[in-house]
């Protein structure tokens, strides 16, 4: 079955006027292909709620993350409701208000749901203030309350807001493993176009070294590197050498695929015909060789992309990577690691599943992107 | 009709003073490898073994043999796609000698614009990332050559100008290669080979993978081409009836040597190697009435890394003798320019295409219908 | 279209209607109404370009279709030697019907020798393999069976080949070995998908000339696939010529060279370059065009845009009627003057 007749979801799609793949560019086709890989375009929709959480984080967080509630200390989630108690339906979702009660069996004080008090949930409140993106002043929630509070993962036991904390943290923990992928993306591509490329003795060195660095086992290393750090650095330094350490050991994937796309290239009769036509060294790299694997490389830096979230979760949690007062995945659930928060907050690992989601969405996409990168196979 | 049923341009026969290559003695080795971090060659494949041939002004010359004959390895040789470990390849272009062999990197892709190739798979030769106006105008934005720097509404009238001598339309030009089929595909080919107006182009077995009722639009535009643009062509090619019908001279290869050169009709009705026989006894006439003809050939090709002493196709010649081990047999000239390696050529009565072909074919008769 | 049986023939083929299913739940037709009989002891030549569904019929025979294509229609009846009858068509993918079938009674020879057979099993395994699948014979008679084979495929030294590996054979031997392998349990029918178009001409040769000398010694029908009128003039006792999914003309092979009735046919036959041919100086006529895509077939008679006889607008909108003389058939308007 040729390409065209692969891509086209049926008769009638085929001939509708803007299906037209003889004029498609290899990234509308790899996008036609790609839409069609359901899971994949979940993946994509998720990436685009957590894109949407790092630049809004102070929008849709109704609190500021630092900010205490000292009437709501390890409170459980409060759930938003449209149904009271007596069945009535409300068009205004609402929470119940909360009283502390103290539990007569541990004697500790928890937190309960006051049915008699409603709390309605508006959107767009004002609140505390803040500058949006850094610039723009204004003190505009996604939502919140009027009296009361509302605390959708509930509270830590110093009273701070789980759910702002969680979105604030996605900054960090995607921030990471964006620029550690970016710096392996680049590292990757440059150590493995110079193995594939050069050949010979330095191909050889090169995949010596990788497979080297390979043998290393990840966690110990890290370990090491990051107990190597200053404590007394900032968060911001240590932030930068978190995604360093992570970069540093994270490019030979990619090194490799790219040495094996430009060996598997070099050899296309399309680049010897290129060669024939006259074309100098550069212009092969840059018109024929880095279009053809550049997209393999995307799938490759998509699945990397999980691998470096994880690993400065797993940093953070046993308390080597980010700190406080930085607010990462990883770093939430460092808090959450004791016996009692388990046992009295179980809610505070909620920053869990964001990882494990987060991960998904990019394990689903990386997917997706391996299907559509060789748009011109046949299948 | 009366293109369908023209005559194929008529060069000279035979080689003459107006060689447009010349090609002494050429060689290609590979080293074979074995893995390892201090890897030395364990030992060579001659893919081509001193081969030389001369092609005339607005000739063809057909190169055919089996897979493994090195027919491909020569034909890339001779424009330096892959590097001759040994002899010379001259053209005579430009209003000189270009010595091929002895160009340094540099004057090489200048040089692309007098030679060219079209490969034998158009899914694999095409970028499927670039459109056809990219891929065919790439020869003259690539390489400086004679061309120099055109303006852009100048290559755009050039591509167009080829791309419509090769059978396409104006408006195939914005599209890429996957919208295509194989035969348009190899239109597409042709027209980036001559966009720089070439004048040797070398044809790696530009239609074996074309569709039967493909082939021939190929073959007749290619000899449309040739005509109107005074081409001279290398045509290499496993398909012996078809090599007939474009080539005025035809070599055959065996192991990487060239067992036999000399016009088509002196090869094909007149061979004088025995493998060149046993080549034609083995094409399936489509003829239902053909007499059966004898298995000539038997047993299989040599290890190319490891070729018989003496000629080495005597492992498999009906004819061998014990001269055959001891002697390697010279390309010699026989008469009128038909040369041949072998030691009994004088001897041998060996059966050419007439011997083997069936009955007329049927004229086509359309007052059937 | 209907070809007369002379005997009970081996395999009877019914209206086969070969089906792609894409995505959304469409029907694309690969293959539409092939029918034809092989007798016994005959050799019918598949003739086709590529994109005509011949191979994708061979594999519907076998029921080796990928997972997207499925028999939509049609029956394909095979009646062997030993009384057995079954509709492969009515049988699945999997189980003990079609497996009593595949290796047994019907032999299969494909293109590509290097990846029929697996590279960690050596030759004789996986020939003896098929007959201790199929009958009830210990490891050692199954052994000596295959080693009988491989001397009858003209393999040399047939014991010793029995215990070495795919890579160590050369193509032409490793397609002797497929042969071996097809033949074993002495099947009806063999069924030869385009068996040496992978092959080089002279090697081809002697697979054919085995192939002919089997046949004659063994008595089975072979089901030849190719795109080589050259090897259809040498080997077909009848040809069944495909063009997009169709048969469009099945004759004799005498009359299918001599007296071409459907413009296709003819064309091809135009178009195959010729040995003897060189000195005419003339050139071989193309046929215009492309194979349609099976996506986009022409509506009426599917041949109608590149055929020099067309009788428009008839031949474009409606599917020419079948015309027979004999045992020659063709799908044309034409067919009843031409073939009287």
């Amino acid at each position: 079955m040729s390409l065209l007749e692969s891509l086209a979801p049926s008769r009638f799609l085929f001939r509708r006027k803007r299906y037209r793949p003889d004029l498609a560019s290899q990234w509308q086709l790899m996008w036609w292909k790609f839409r069609r890989h359901k899971m994949a375009m979940v993946g994509m929709a998720l990436l685009g709620v957590f894109l949407a959480m790092t630049l809004f984080a102070e929008t849709i967080s109704p609190y500021p993350p630092g900010q205490r509630n000292p009437s709501y200390v390890a409170g459980p989630p409060m759930l938003p409701r449209m149904i009271d108690e007596t069945g009535a339906v409300h068009l205004r979702p609402f929470v119940y208000g909360s009283k502390a009660v103290r539990d007569m069996v541990t004697l500790r004080m928890t937190h309960q749901a006051d049915i008699s008090q409603k709390w309605p949930i508006r959107f767009f409140v004002r609140g505390t203030p803040y500058r949006l993106f850094g610039i723009i002043p204004t003190d505009i929630h996604l939502f919140g309350t009027d009296e009361g509070f509302v605390h959708l993962f509930g509270t830590d036991f110093t009273g701070l807001d789980l759910f702002s904390r969680t979105v604030h943290a996605t900054r960090a923990s995607l921030g990471v493993a964006l620029v550690g992928v970016t710096v392996s993306f680049i590292l990757g591509a440059a150590i493995g176009g110079i193995a594939g490329y050069f050949g010979g003795w330095i191909d050889n060195f090169i995949m010596r070294l990788i497979e080297f660095i390979r043998s290393i086992p990840t966690l110990p290393l890290w370990l090491a590197l990051a107990a190597l750090m200053p404590r007394d650095w900032g968060p911001l330094a240590t932030y930068l050498a978190i995604t360093t350490i992570l970069a540093l050991l994270g490019w030979t994937w990619l090194a490799r695929t790219v040495r094996s796309k430009l060996l598997a290239t070099r050899h296309e009769d399309f680049v010897l015909a290129a060669r024939l036509s006259g074309c100098s060294d550069a212009r092969i790299i840059r018109r024929h060789l880095l279009p053809s694997f550049l997209s393999y490389l995307i799938v490759d830096a998509s699945i990397a992309f999980p691998e470096i979230l994880l690993a400065e979760t797993s940093l953070s949690f046993l308390g080597l990577g980010l700190r406080e007062p930085v607010e990462s995945w990883g770093v939430l659930l460092f808090a959450a690691q004791s016996i009692r928060a388990i046992d009295q907050a179980p809610w505070l690992m909620i920053p869990g599943v964001f990882v494990i989601i987060a991960v998904l969405a990019f394990n689903f996409v990386g997917d997706g992107l391996r299907d559509a990168a060789d748009p011109y196979s046949k299948s | 009709m009366t293109t369908e049923t023209a005559s194929r341009p008529q060069a000279a026969e035979g080689p003459s003073a107006t060689a447009l290559l010349t090609v002494k003695n050429l060689s290609v080795r590979f080293p074979t490898r074995t893995k390892g971090f201090f890897a030395k060659p364990a030992g060579y494949v001659s893919a081509v073994d001193h081969v030389s041939f001369e092609i005339a002004r607005g000739e063809t010359l057909g190169l055919v043999g089996e897979s493994g004959s090195g027919k491909t390895t020569l034909g890339l040789a001779v424009l330096r796609g892959v590097e001759p470990t040994a002899g010379t390849v001259e053209l005579a272009a430009g209003g000189g000698t270009l010595a091929v062999t002895s160009l340094d990197k540099q004057a090489l892709r200048r040089s692309r614009h007098h030679m060219q190739m079209i490969f034998q798979d158009p899914y694999a030769s095409l970028n499927p990332r670039m459109t056809v106006r990219d891929i065919v105008s790439e020869p003259l934005i690539a390489g400086a050559g004679d061309w120099g720097r055109l303006s852009r509404r100048q290559i755009d009238d050039r591509v167009l100008d080829i791309a419509v001598k090769c059978g396409l339309s104006k408006d195939q030009l914005k599209r890429f290669p996957h919208a295509f089929s194989g035969g348009q595909r190899q239109r597409i080919a042709i027209a980036r080979a001559l966009v720089l107006n070439p004048a040797l182009v070398v044809c790696d077995e530009p239609i074996s993978s074309l569709d039967v009722s493909i082939q021939a639009q190929i073959l007749n535009l290619l000899a449309d081409l040739q005509e109107s643009l005074g081409l001279t062509y290398l045509f290499i090619a496993h398909d012996l009836a078809a090599v007939a019908y474009v080539c005025n001279r035809v070599a055959v290869m065996y192991l990487g040597k060239i067992v036999e050169v000399g016009t088509t009709r002196q090869v094909y009705y007149k061979p004088k190697h025995p493998y060149t026989e046993a080549l034609m006894s083995a094409v399936p006439e489509p003829d239902p009435d053909a007499p059966r003809r004898p298995i000539l050939l038997t047993g299989e090709r040599p290890d190319p890394a490891n070729p018989p002493s003496g000629c080495r196709f005597r492992t498999r010649c009906i004819y061998a003798t014990a001269l055959c081990a001891e002697r390697v047999p010279p390309l010699r000239d026989l008469a009128d320019g038909h040369m041949v390696a072998c030691h009994h050529a004088d001897q041998l009565k060996l059966r050419g295409a007439l011997d083997f072909a069936g009955s007329e074919r049927q004229e086509a008769t359309d007052d059937r219908f | 279209m209907m070809i007369a049986p002379i005997d009970t023939p081996v395999l009877s083929v019914r209206g086969l209607s070969i089906a792609l299913d894409t995505r959304d739940g469409h029907a694309v037709p690969i293959t539409q109404d092939v029918s034809f009989d092989i007798a016994r002891g005959e050799v019918l030549a598949l003739v086709g370009e590529s994109g005509s569904g011949k191979s994708v019929t061979a594999l519907a025979l076998m029921q080796l279709l990928g997972a997207n294509l499925k028999v939509a229609r049609g029956e394909i009846a095979l009646h062997t030697q030993d009384g057995f009858r079954a509709d492969v068509a009515k049988l699945g993918a999997r189980g003990k019907g079609i497996e009593a079938i595949r290796g047994a009674r019907m032999g299969m020879i494909f293109q590509e020798p290097m990846s029929s057979f697996s590279p960690i099993h050596t030759i004789g395994q996986q020939i003896a393999e098929v007959v201790t699948v199929h009958e009830d014979v210990g490891r050692k008679a199954a052994r000596a069976r295959a080693a009988e084979l491989l001397g009858k495929v003209g393999i040399p030294d047939p014991v010793g080949a029995l215990d070495r590996y795919p890579s160590e054979f050369s193509g032409g031997m490793r397609q002797r070995a497929m042969i071996a392998r097809a033949l074993i349990c002495g099947p009806s029918l063999l069924i030869a998908d385009e068996p040496t178009t992978a092959l080089d001409v002279t090697i081809q040769g002697q697979i054919l000339e085995l192939l002919r000398s089997l046949q004659r010694d063994l008595g089975m029908a072979i089901l030849f696939i190719t795109h080589d009128l050259g090897i259809v003039a040498q080997m077909a006792d009848r040809v069944a010529v495909m063009y997009s999914g169709r048969i469009i003309e099945s004759a004799p092979v005498r009359d299918i060279f001599r007296r071409p009735a459907h413009p296709y046919t003819r064309a091809l036959l135009d178009a195959v370059p010729r040995l003897g041919d060189i000195d005419r100086g003339r050139r071989i006529r193309p046929i215009a065009g492309s194979v349609p895509n099976i996506f986009d077939v022409p509506p009426g008679c599917r041949f109608h845009p590149r055929c020099p006889v067309a009788v428009l607008p008839r031949c474009a909108e409606l599917q020419p009627p079948r015309y027979a003389s004999g045992r020659h058939e063709v799908e044309c308007v034409h067919g009843e003057k031409v073939l009287a």
